[in-house]
């Protein structure tokens, strides 16, 4: 930041430079004809003329020069706004997933730190300088005069963008929510084309937009109105200054060469000074927008960091999850209401039940991406699972202890280094296939990302698409078939200890998706793997199934114990035993 | 001017008065630089009087009058033409139909027709005066600076093309780099979010701490490189600069030598200094409002793509679509005809379902080679329901897009109750696969084909497709307003949204469903599966099946694959029943 303080202070110096040169250069004009007037000898003419050259020369040069530096800046400050942001958005946060046009708004938002400089900061520092240097020659000349011209300095450089600022921030109050009712109307239109078509109602929904449209509008034009007042006042403030100031040079018997100058120099310094008002208005915007990204970066992480984090404890790995309660948001019934479950080295445990039961919750409790209200989530070495083994171990209880590990006291990054895999919403970046799979496992050669795709039954598109053609912008050209099968070769070819795999076969069609389950069961074999799944197909194959509803275990037990007892997954298995006959 | 703009600018009668006065007041304000020019030479050199700076004040008063005219009138030229655009965009969208509207970026139709256009403020408000003043005041200028000193006016008339021609000789030099470079900027952009939404995905792998570092280089590349670019571009602004202050030199150290001679009075000299720059000016600040002006021309190029591109290259997508059935429809709306009835009890208001029938049908999109369907005929009787099997791509969509007028066929035909489509007027309910909820009520959505509904016909309607027990929950319950894409209900709480949509419409001869349980867990599921059963009791159902409980409901299955009808229950009768 301090290479980037310099360069700023370069940049307006170069700016000041600037407006000063300009100042200089109508000034020494403005003396060189008044003087040439009085007819006085050459020489006495010969610096005004070396001067008027100099002042033009350099004006343009400072400009280039304060142009280049300002966007150097700009661009240096604009990629540390987002990097900071990045950083602020890596721990998880507590609102959970944020909205595709929230997050392109958060991004817009960064570039305000290049408005701020650019259009804020570099223009007002030379609008200030050039003021105060116009004031300062009026006071040696004449000093009313100059107490003229910074009355209307100020009028035009402080009264009136303060006038502007207040009376846009009232109205920005309301046109930022009629941009974004405008925003929602439009997208209904759009993405809800269907829907309207099939129903008849698109009239009614392009009339609801421009009524949306005729609000907005008739915000801005009430804007352009303050605008527009405020131009008018800025060129009053000029032409009226200068008039006062030639008024009281000439009262002030100042001669007609201090008044020339006094004027004309008076004249040139509300130039950097006007656009201050229309400046005002987009500082509006730029104020809101680093607010917003301030509220980002001081929202506190939805789960604590360890300040004296722990190590994983070496070798097969069991995970206790011991009377879990997670809530989403304080005052709402728990998402996970007191759930106990063991994951034994090696096993693999499948968690049933209908949506909103919190299946997805416990895997994010897991990830350590939420924090439990109470209850804990443990690591263990070895296969000593709670309560499997009898008596015998508890001998061993002191080198027992040492091995246990609560995922509390873990990096929370070290938690998802042992337990990840196939998540929620999996996201295809702007890249290619290669990239987009190798960054669940960056090490990974050739053979290791082809077997990936292979077992994820993604080769078949591989070989259409090829390696390396890029994926298009939000994955477009990507079907949710593929998605979900690009999800799982990375879960695979990320291989961690505990692999956790949330609606594998999700947005497959049924063939697909039971040709999927089956190469799923086969290479999840021997792997400590825990697996979210709303369909039972398959299911004879895990270990243990655990069936949630409300955010509490109703059930529990293997395929060949559940079936035989009343409950959901009789049901359900008896309506898929059903239709699979056809 | 962008030429389309000012089509739409001629068009309509209030842009064009708005955009009138606001550029005669800009070259009004321009030329009275002049007067106040002239005014303040006068008193300044002693030819007026002291109340000369009456006038001058009189000047700023009226300078002041003008800028706040131009200022207002701006104003309302830029939201009527926004406004206008907006709504040929939105209507020429529509007019689009869903089927083609799928092909489009929706996500980028969406940021143009709403934020997009504000990009043309700065081309409206801003350049196009600018180009005006422009126009006008430095011809102004040298027309009296050369009625005062000829001489003066001869450098400025040599040294002012020196601006465009400079301008254009670096502009063109760098147009191809600067526009590279903006680009770069904008994919820049696009990297930064689109890691910002991978986030969960890099966090799940551990990755996300190294993209942080990534950002950064990527950042530095890109700022060295337009850095690289912008020295050179910002040259033109530079010769800019110096063309302007160079000629205000050229032309006061001679003024300053012959009034020291004596040849040439002070008012003139005075005139001069104070003349010279204001021909420089205007087209300074048209140079500087260029790039902003340019991102605005970009948007309406944009925006005219969309409006005029494709009404050449019409393939199987429906123009007429929305306009001749859906507007028809529009007119019908069950709260607007008599039967007010509620759900339970229109089954037996409603019209007889009439027979679908499909002749040879051949369905072709833009660009594709492959038909989506081909060489299709079936007959649906009034009542049957039917369930359209296959793999995804294999036509079953399109089927039902082509029944709703989505899309028209390339040859053949599609025959309701004896009329063609489009142009028929029936009234289906559908149940896409994906529902769009909109950023309204819940009551809203539901009774979105039928906006007179009552409160108790909307509830009526959510209790058959059960989806009254979750809407009971939400915070306001029936007038809960729907967040950013209806974010906040589950998958097939959606769904039953949208069945309650299609019993909301008592009226309705059929019932066309795309995949209405894909992505359900199994409670859900059911609950779908049986609100369908009720749904379609005694009404032609066309339903798209993926699940075997789905399929199970229907008394004949046709299976669809490349375009073909591969296999019909139907046809099986004496085999199958």
């Amino acid at each position: 930041m301090n290479r980037t303080g310099g360069r700023l202070v370069l940049a307006m110096a170069a700016g000041a430079a600037a407006e000063l040169a300009g100042l200089a250069l109508i000034g020494s004009a403005a003396w060189l004809i008044t003087r040439a007037a009085e007819q006085p000898p050459l020489a006495a003419l010969s610096m005004a003329i070396v001067g008027v050259r100099a002042f033009a020369t350099s004006k343009g040069v400072f400009r280039y020069g304060e142009r280049l530096a300002g966007h150097d800046v700009a661009l240096r400050a604009q990629a540390a706004t987002r990097e900071d942001l990045y950083r602020a958005l890596i721990p998880a946060g507590p609102h959970g997933r944020r909205g595709a046009d929230l997050l392109s708004r958060m991004v817009d938002d960064t570039d305000a730190v290049q408005d701020l400089l650019v259009r804020g900061l570099l223009p007002g520092a030379a609008a200030l300088v050039t003021g105060l240097a116009a004031v300062a020659l009026g006071l040696l000349l004449l000093p009313p005069a100059a107490l003229v011209l910074l009355a209307g300095l100020l009028a035009a450089g402080v009264l009136l963008p303060a006038g502007v600022t207040a009376a846009t921030r009232r109205r920005a109050a309301r046109i930022a929510p009629a941009r974004a009712e405008l925003a929602a109307r439009v997208a209904d239109l759009l993405h809800g084309a269907a829907d309207l078509a099939a129903y008849g109602a698109g009239e009614r929904a392009l009339a609801a937009s421009a009524e949306a449209d005729a609000r907005l509008a008739a915000l801005e034009r009430g804007q352009a109105r303050v605008n527009a007042v405020a131009a008018c006042l800025g060129v009053l403030a000029q032409v009226l200054t200068v008039t006062a100031v030639v008024l009281v040079a000439q009262a002030g018997e100042a001669g007609p060469v201090a008044t020339a100058v006094l004027a004309l120099t008076s004249l040139v310094a509300f130039e950097p000074v006007l656009p201050m008002a229309a400046a005002a208005e987009r500082m509006a915007g730029v104020f809101a927008a680093l607010r917003r990204l301030k509220e980002i970066r001081t929202t506190p992480p939805a789960v604590a960091e360890p300040v004296r984090p722990a190590a994983v404890p070496g070798g097969p790995l069991t995970v206790e999850v011991e009377d879990l309660v997670v809530r989403h948001a304080a005052g709402r019934s728990p998402a996970l209401n007191g759930v106990t479950l063991t994951l034994a080295p090696g096993r693999r445990v499948a968690v049933v039940g209908p949506s909103g039961a919190g299946k997805s919750t416990l895997l994010a409790a897991l990830m350590r991406l939420v924090e439990p209200e109470a209850g804990a989530i443990r690591l263990r070495a070895g296969s000593d699972g709670t309560g499997n083994h009898g008596a015998g171990d508890d001998g061993a209880g002191d080198d027992g202890a040492e091995a246990v590990v609560d995922l509390r006291e873990l990096p929370s990054d070290e938690v998802r280094r042992v337990m990840t895999g196939l998540t929620q919403d999996p996201y295809v970046f702007q890249a290619s296939l290669r990239d987009n799979l190798r960054l669940a496992g960056p090490e990974a050669g050739e053979e290791d990302l082809a077997e990936a795709v292979r077992r994820a039954r993604l080769e078949g598109w591989v070989e259409r698409t090829g390696w390396d053609t890029p994926l298009g912008e939000d994955g477009r050209t990507v079907s949710g078939g593929q998605l979900q099968r690009l999800a799982l070769a990375r879960a695979l070819l990320n291989d961690p200890p505990v692999l956790l795999l949330d609606e594998p076969a999700e947005a497959l069609d049924e063939e697909t998706a039971d040709a999927l389950m089956t190469d799923l069961l086969d290479a999840t074999r021997g792997r400590t793997t825990l697996l979210v799944t709303h369909r039972l197909r398959g299911l004879e194959e895990v270990d243990e199934i655990v069936v949630l509803e409300n955010g509490s275990v109703v059930q529990r037990g293997t395929h060949g114990e559940l079936v035989n007892a009343p409950g959901y997954y009789r049901d359900l298995w008896r309506s898929e035993a059903l239709v699979a006959r056809r | 001017m962008h030429k389309d703009l000012l089509r739409l600018a001629r068009g309509e009668r209030a842009v064009r008065r708005h955009l009138a006065l606001c550029l005669t007041a800009a070259v009004g304000a321009g030329l009275l630089v002049l007067v106040q020019a002239e005014l303040l030479a006068g008193v300044l050199s002693g030819r007026f009087t002291t109340s000369a700076l009456l006038l001058l004040a009189l000047v700023a008063g009226v300078r002041g009058v003008l800028a706040l005219v131009q200022g207002v009138a701006a104003g309302r030229t830029t939201t009527a033409v926004k406004s206008v655009l907006r709504h040929r965009l939105l209507s020429r969208l529509r007019d689009l139909g869903p089927a083609r509207l799928a092909s489009q970026r929706s996500g980028e139709l969406v940021t143009l027709a709403g934020r997009g256009l504000d990009a043309l403020d700065p081309y409206l408000n801003g350049y196009l005066p600018a180009v005006a003043v422009a126009g006008v005041v430095p011809v102004a200028v040298l027309v009296r600076l050369s009625a005062a000193d000829l001489a003066s006016a001869v450098i400025v008339l040599v040294t002012l093309p020196l601006i465009p021609i400079f301008g254009a000789l670096v502009g063109m030099h760098t147009k191809a780099v600067t526009e590279r470079q903006w680009r770069a900027l904008s994919r820049l952009g696009g990297h930064f979010l689109d890691v910002v939404r991978g986030l969960p995905t890099l966090r799940a792998f551990g990755r996300a701490g190294f993209q942080a570092g990534v950002i950064r280089r990527v950042a530095d590349e890109h700022r060295s490189a337009t850095m690289r670019t912008l020295r050179v571009a910002f040259l033109s602004s530079l010769v800019l600069e110096l063309a302007a202050s160079l000629s205000l030199a050229l032309v006061a150290v001679p003024i300053g030598l012959r009034l020291l001679g004596g040849t040439l009075d002070l008012t003139t000299g005075l005139l001069v200094l104070l003349l010279a720059p204001e021909a420089y000016l205007p087209l300074r600040n048209m140079g500087n409002r260029f790039h902003a002006a340019m991102e605005g021309v970009a948007a309406a190029d944009e925006a005219f793509a969309v409006l005029d591109g494709e009404k050449a290259s019409d393939g199987a997508v429906s123009e007429a679509g929305p306009d001749g059935t859906a507007a028809a429809r529009g007119g019908g709306a069950p709260g607007a005809g008599p039967d007010g009835a509620a759900p339970g009890t229109a089954a037996r208001a409603r019209a007889e379902s009439p027979e679908i029938r499909l002749e040879n049908v051949t369905v072709r999109y833009p660009g594709r080679e492959e038909a989506a369907l081909e060489d299709v005929s079936l007959v649906i009787a009034p009542g049957e329901r039917v369930a359209l099997v296959g793999e995804s791509g294999a036509g079953k969509s399109t089927l039902l897009h082509l029944l709703l007028g989505f899309v028209t066929p390339e040859s053949g035909r599609v025959l309701v109750g004896g009329a063609e489509l489009p142009g028929a007027s029936w009234r289906p309910a559908f149940v896409p696969q994906r529902p769009h909820l909109f950023a309204v009520s819940v009551a809203d959505n539901i009774r979105l084909g039928s906006p007179g509904a009552t409160p108790e016909e909307v509830e009526a309607a959510a209790r058959a497709a059960h989806a009254d027990g979750f809407v009971a929950e939400l915070p306001e319950g029936y007038d809960t307003v729907l967040g950013e894409r209806g974010a906040n209900l589950s998958a097939g709480q959606r769904q039953r949204v949208a069945l309650a949509r299609a019993f909301c419409l008592p009226a309705a001869d059929a019932l066309l469903l795309d995949e209405p349980t894909a992505r359900l867990d199994g409670r859900s599921e059911a609950a779908i599966v049986a609100a369908t059963r009720e749904l379609s009791e005694g009404r032609t159902a066309v339903i798209v099946a993926h699940r075997p409980a789905m399929i199970d409901l229907a008394d004949r299955v046709i299976r669809i694959a490349g375009g073909r009808v591969v296999s019909d229950s139907a046809m099986m009768i004496g085999e199958a029943r």
